[in-house]
This record gives C-alpha cells, structure tokens and sequence, in this order.
C-alpha cells in the first residue's frame, strides 16, 4: 500500500546519514572554534536543520495521499497503525525520521500478517530511536564485561554505568501487543529488555561502530547472552533471533487479538466499542494468525460497524483530510499543511507520547477545539472557488447523511464560501 | 536525617528552621482573610512522569548519590549545587522561583508521595492520578470535576466554574459539571455572521449548540480580562505568545491567570505539561530536566505575576503520575519508578514544610528493589486542599470524589487559616 502520491521522499537510512553527518560537522565547527563540547542548543539546531525539510516533505505526502487515493480504507489503516505504533517527531532525534516509519515499515505490511508488521516496526530506526533502545546494554554483555575490566586498569576513566533501557521492551508489551492488562509483570519487562538488548541503529562511533548507518543493526556486543525466561517460558535463540522470537510469540497471543480488536472497533465503530464486534474481529485475529486483511473482513462484515447513527466525533485529522476529500482539493504547500494541524491541535507525527493520539470524542471535543475548527473551515471557505454549488458538495460528501436544515443553511448562505464553511461545521460531517 | 519537628497525622514533617510554625502564625495573613468562596485553585498535571529524586533532591540520604550517579543533584552549596530545604531534602537548582516560595512560606514540598496507582504505564497511572479511583479505568469523569459542584460559592449556594488550558478537556476536569477549555492560542477574526448561523444550525443539536454558547461566553472572558503591565494581552497571536513566552508552560500559566482575573473568569484551572520522561541523557544541574524544570518554574512565576491581587487566595498543585527508578539505567536516564514529589504553592498555602515520610533509599528500604517506596498518598493531598481550600464537605469528598479512599485521609494543616 504505497503512498498516492509519487513524492521523492529521501528513505529513513539516508535521512539518518545525514544527521549524524551535521552532528559531525557541527562538532568540528564548535572544536576548531573553542575547545568546548558542542552545548545541547547547538547540536539540536543542528539536527533541526537536517531534518526540517524531510519532516515537511513527509507531512505534504501524507496529506496529498490522504486527499488523492482510491483506496481510502487502506488509508485509513495505515493511520490507524501509525498511531497504534505511534512515534513522536517532538524528540529532536525522530523529528525526520517520524514519517519514514509509516512509509516503510507500516505501508509494506498493511494488507500482511500482523507480526511482520510488529517486526518491521520494532526493528525501524525511528521506532529504536524514539524509545531508546540503541544504547541499551546487557549488563553481561561483551561491552560491559571489557568496560569494567578496562576501568580496573584505569582509574581515571569515569564511571559509566552499563545497562538496559526498559523503554522499548514495557511499550511494546504495553502499547503494540498485549495491552496494560495483558498479564505481564515487571521481571517480564526487565526480561524483555535484555532480551532485545543489542537492536539498535548502525553507524556510529566506538563501541557503537558498524553496521549501514542508519538501518536496523543488531550489536552483538551489547547483547546480553544466555537463556531469558519471558512470561513463563525460556527461549534459547542466539542474538537477535531471541526477540524475533518474542515477537513472535506476543503476535499469536489472545491478549494481542483482544488489544488490537479492541483499538480497531474503537476507530472504526464507537467510542465504546461493542463487544459483539470486538469478539468477532479478535477470533479472526486468532483463528488466521494474525493474517490482517481476515481481520479487516470481520471488522467491515460485523453488523456494528453499518449502524447508521454516527458515533465517532472526527479528529483534527477525520476532520482535515475528509474535507479535502469534500473539496477535491490536493495542498500544494508543506505550510499549509502544518500550520492547518498546529491550529486544530493535531500536529502530524507528534502526539507527544508513544500512547499515540486519543481515539475517543472526549479527547476532542472541547469548545476551544469547536472555535478553533470554526476559524479553520471559514478560512478554507473564504479560498474556496470551485464552480461546484455547496449544496451539491453536501450531496456529494454526505449524501443521505445531510440534514434538511443543514441544506437549507447553505442554500441561505451569503456568500458560497461561507456556504462551504458551514458544510464543514454541520454536525453531520464533524461526526463520522 | 532531619529531626522531625511536627507530628501530624502521623507524618513526620520537617519545618525550615526552629520556630517557623510559630512565625507563620504571627504573618498578617489574616489582612487578606477570605471566605472558602473567593480561593482559586490551579492544578498543573505533569506528563510523563517527573523524576522527584531529580527536582526534590534527598542530599541528606547517604544511599543518593550512588544510586543516582550522574544525574544525582550536588548539595546546596556545593557548584551547580541544589537550593536547601532542610539537611536532608533540597530543590533542584533550576526551582528558584518555588524555593523563593518555600523561604516566604508559601510551598509546601512532598516527597515520597504516589496516587494509589503500582504499575507502571503512563497512560493508566494519569488515569488513576486523575480520575480519583484506585483503578485506571471505571469512570469517564475525573475528580476535581466530581468536586466542582460540592465546592460552596458563597450565599450558601454550591458549584464553582474551571477551565481546562487547552483545546480540549483533560480527564481530571470531564464529567458532569460544565467546564469551559481556552488555549493560549488566539482564534481571531471568526466572522459574527458565520457564528450566528452556526448558532442556528446547532439549535437542533444540544451538543454542538452547548459547546459553540461555552465558546462564545469564553471568548467574552478573554475579550473582557485584564491586561496587565507584564504586557500579557488577551488576544496573543502565535507569534507573540512565542516571543513573550519562551517555553510553554509560561504562555498556558499566562492564559490561566487572565482568565481567572477576568470578570466572572474561573475560579478553578487546569494546566498540562509533558516532556519529563528521561529515559535517555536526561542531565543533572544542567541538561534536558533542567531546561524543563527551569521552564516549569518560570511558568509558576507568570501564573503567580499574571494572579497578581488573587496570589492570596490561591492554592496551586503540581502533581505527576508517579516517580522514577532510584537508580540510574543504562542510558543515563530513569525508567518508570513509584514515589516520587509533589509541590503545592500559592499565598493560601501554609508553606515552608517538607512534608516526607522518608523511607531512606537504601537497598531494603526501595519497593520492588527499585523504586522510592511511596509513603504518603497523593489523595491525601488532593482532600486536604479540597476540604481547607474549598471547603467541600467530608462526606462528599469520600463517598463521591474519591471512593474507597477510606485509607488517606485528609492532610490537614496545609492551607493558612
């Protein structure tokens, strides 16, 4: 499911390249000039300018693709599964790097089975780097057993500490498979963490050489050896192959088909999602392995998910990109696009929190959120000069959905900017 | 450790100095003496899990600086040191507006504090930190607004008004009682005519039409509120909320008080800010902590400049859904811990206290062999305030607002009489 649009957009390994490029150049610069390190300011100027046009570039493809595709559905599962596995470009190391995930690691996978989806996300580079798991070190890992040896011999190294980062691991079990109530404890945590020590990003310095720069590198000597015990079960696998494994394992668990039933129902259906569906969604999940399109089937084949009483308040997002579906209209801009998002709350690629976005009305509804929206659409209406009479747009986008007085409103409009403004804030089309 | 100089409740609190308990009894508080009905509340939720060992400093514990190694904060006088509370707890050096609080008696620091919560998911611990339960999930409203309609407003009348800062309503502020949301975020030039219209257009919708009248009315709070000398106009563009306030909990806190200040403005709000979970580099004195304390502080000083004449009566809670590990991880960071700080500050509060039951963090004494074991439940704080600060009654506060909390009681003594 590739993106509508036939955007050149630089791949996640180049786009790395090049911030460890301005990283270096900066620190040159810094040297050559004082002997002082680069401070923080500095080196993040640095990766904003590396990465700035990138960011743009992705968000403009999302956009035009959202607005252009015949496939909208299969859209609409792609966002669905970014913000399931939600990366956050508000952390200076990801914000290139936020889009490449979608691209290349979600859009392959959309229509595939659910755990090659899980394992290319996991191993993407933005999703290690926003969770830190590159420099997460196996406290019997070869790195640390040199280090401290190295440190005996020489007492005027500084102390540095080896060990994991638990971040990846808890979110992966939290937020990408299980689910909080999925069963796990803490050991599982600290189990799994030193299980996928050593998956990390290639290209960097010293203990962190090798590897292409800025694909997924698997560091041997940051791996912590030997059998792990992860929810009951001891897994022998060698390296990298030990978490493909877990993987593996989390993919075919009913707690997974349940989570991800769950959040799917949620989406597509109702806030509360109807038991009903979620069961059935969840038994396609398991009975076909995880095989994503036989999920997808039992979501649109639940009879839930064809009652007609709209239950979901659009997001900013539902919101922007079923108006330019509305309007048939393709932003040209990467700023119109941003600045449409910053306005309405939504930025693209940041909600801020590996959670991802909040799927549910209350997240959205509020009355600044409304006025917001209100400045919004009377903006779009005021640029607005197709020949197509508003009423018509209403036919066309909301078809039976658009109600007598909405019809009415825009018939009486002054103005068929502001007929088209009104269109957009009718309840009918903020509510899907 | 401290001597602990007050007993209460049961908690062992430690006072600045000798004689500070008396000395804040004699401060002519009592000049600006008010009725439970003019107080102002303001909670600022911070997401993502503050590091309290980071920003409440226990120098004193001979287990710290171990355990915390690199990101461990030096002792006040020390360079780059942490600003003395007592000889066992300290402010993190970026805090100086709150330990100029502190020295004036107006904060009151907590440590080894959590909300009922003891696993470690960000997205369930703000659940309960907000929702008031013992579990995350179970009610779509939160406590505070649970509160809201049990708070007197003078005349013998009940139910008091409260902003959410920002577009939308964070869980602690949804539920029953209306609450109105206003971002710092200007929404200018919307056209008269086009909101009339709409106004007609939602008449057959109560949800629409309910949300688009709370707009309208806010927009006249904001039109209406005060601009003060500070050069903090109502009606900030983008860029000159960028330009006034460098980070942004400075321009929500701004947004806060002249609201607040306005007439008929809230007499409650609610302010969020994210970006406290350091799980990689996350610095000691210097570093990304520091930048971000040193812009939470700053922002409680606009919201204390911006309340100005209402300073007095307001109490202000800083809370966060729980602390970090005890130890630092492999990437010279913290992973999701239990115990960890709280600060309430505001010209209402009798502060000046360091309010810790410490367990110690050595080895025996961490919860789960990693964490700072809580002693003190956050709830605890959250009824104190409720009850002294406003006024809501016992019963509501532990039936309604927070069931099955019969296990924290209220803490008493932290609002001047």
């Amino acid at each position: 499911m590739p993106l509508a649009v036939n955007s050149p957009l630089a791949p996640s390994d180049q786009i790395f390249a090049s911030l460890l490029a301005a990283r270096d150049e900066r620190q040159k610069m810094k040297q050559a000039s004082s002997a002082e390190s680069p401070d923080a300011k500095v080196l993040f100027n640095a990766i904003r300018e590396a990465y700035q046009p990138h960011y743009r570039a992705q968000v403009l493809a999302r956009a035009q693709s959202a607005a252009l595709t015949t496939r909208p559905f299969a859209e609409r599962l792609v966002h669905f599964w970014a913000n399931h596995f939600a990366v956050s470009a508000d952390k200076g190391v990801v914000f290139g790097l936020a889009g490449t995930l979608e691209n290349e690691a979600i859009r392959p996978h959309v229509a595939g089975r659910f755990v090659d989806l899980l394992t290319a996300v996991e191993q993407h580079p933005a999703m290690i780097a926003f969770l830190d798991n590159q420099y997460s070190v196996g406290g019997d890992s070869t790195a640390a057993r040199f280090a401290s040896r190295f440190r005996r011999a020489d007492t005027t190294q500084p102390k540095r500490q080896f060990g994991i980062n638990e971040n990846l691991a808890r979110e992966i079990l939290e937020l990408h498979t299980l689910g909080v109530n999925g069963g796990y404890s803490q050991t599982d945590v600290t189990s799994f963490a030193q299980i996928i020590t050593g998956w990390s990003i290639g290209g960097g310095k010293g203990r962190l050489a090798g590897g292409v720069p800025g694909r997924f590198y698997f560091r041997d000597n940051l791996h912590e050896p030997g059998p792990k015990v992860f929810l009951g079960k001891t897994y022998t696998e060698e390296g990298r192959r030990q978490g493909e494994a877990v993987l593996a394992d989390l993919a075919r668990r009913p707690e997974t088909a349940k989570f991800i039933a769950t959040k799917l129902v949620r989406h597509f259906v109702a806030d509360n999602p109807p038991a009903a569906a979620v069961d059935r969604v969840s038994r396609a999940f398991l009975n076909s392995g995880g095989d994503l399109p036989q999920v997808y089937r039992a979501l649109i084949e639940s009879p839930e998910s064809w009652d007609s009483a709209p239950r979901k308040f659009k997001t900013p997002e539902d919101f922007v990109f079923s108006t330019l579906r509305a309007l048939n209209f393709s932003p040209a801009q990467p700023e119109e696009v941003i600045r449409t998002f910053d306005l309405l709350g939504q930025r693209q690629y940041t909600p801020g929190s590996p959670a991802g976005w909040p799927d549910t009305s209350k997240s959205w509804d509020g009355s600044d959120a409304l006025m917001h929206r209100v400045l919004w659409a009377s903006r779009v209406g005021a640029k607005y000069e197709s020949g197509v009479e508003p009423t018509d747009l209403a036919a066309a986008s909301l078809g039976s959905y658009a109600r007598p007085e909405t019809l009415t409103a825009l018939r009486r409009a002054a103005t068929s900017g502001q007929a088209v403004a009104l269109l957009l804030m009718s309840p009918e089309f903020q509510r899907r | 450790m401290s001597r602990p100089t007050q007993m209460n409740t049961g908690r062992r609190r430690f006072m600045m100095g000798a004689g500070a308990l008396a000395a804040a009894a004699t401060i002519p508080h009592a000049l600006f003496a008010y009725t439970g009905s003019s107080s102002r509340l303001v909670v600022v939720i911070l997401r993502g899990a503050l590091d309290g060992l980071a920003a409440v400093p226990p120098y004193g514990d001979p287990d710290y600086a171990s355990l915390h190694r690199e990101l461990a904060i030096a002792a006040p006088g020390a360079a780059d040191g942490a600003l003395a509370l007592n000889d066992t707890f300290a402010l993190h050096p970026s805090l100086s507006f709150l330990h100029e609080r502190f020295a004036a008696r107006e904060l009151v620091v907590f440590n080894a504090v959590a909300s009922p919560y003891r696993d470690r998911s960000h997205f369930d611990g703000q659940n309960v930190l907000e929702n008031g339960l013992t579990k995350p999930m179970g009610t779509a409203d939160g406590w505070l607004n649970r509160a809201l309609a049990a708070m007197p407003r003078g005349g013998g009348r009940l139910g008091r008004s409260a902003v959410a800062i920002s577009q939308n309503v964070p869980l602690i502020l949804r539920g029953e009682a209306a609450v109105i949301s206003k971002s710092p975020q200007a929404t200018p030039d919307v056209d008269e005519d086009l909101l009339a219209r709409l106004a007609d257009l939602y008449s057959h919708d109560d949800w629409f039409s309910a949300r688009l009248s709370e707009a309208l009315q806010t927009e006249k709070m904001v039109d209406g509120a005060t601009v003060d000398t500070a050069g903090g106009s109502s009606a900030m563009s983008k860029e000159s909320v960028k330009a006034a306030y460098p980070n942004r909990v400075g321009a929500v806190a701004r947004m806060a008080s002249e609201l607040m200040r306005s007439d008929g403005g809230p007499e409650i709000a609610v302010i969020e800010a994210s970006g406290w979970d350091t799980h990689a580099n996350q610095g000691g004195a210097k570093g990304i902590l520091a930048t971000r304390l040193a812009g939470l502080d700053q922002g409680l000083k606009s919201l204390a400049e911006g309340l100005g004449p209402l300073w007095p009566q307001t109490a202000v809670l800083v809370v966060t859904e729980f602390g970090r590990t005890a130890a630092v991880n492999g990437t010279r960071g913290t992973d999701h811990g239990t115990g960890g700080c709280a600060f309430l500050v505001g010209g209402a509060v009798r502060g000046g206290q360091v309010i810790a039951d410490w367990p110690s963090l050595s080895r025996a004494a961490l919860l789960d062999n990693r964490d700072l074991k809580p002693t003190l439940d956050l709830r605890s704080v959250f009824k104190g305030v409720l009850d002294e600060h406003m006024h809501v009654d016992a019963n509501t506060l532990a039936k309604r607002v927070f069931p099955d909390s019969g296990g924290a009681r209220p803490l008493q003594g932290l609002i001047r009489a």
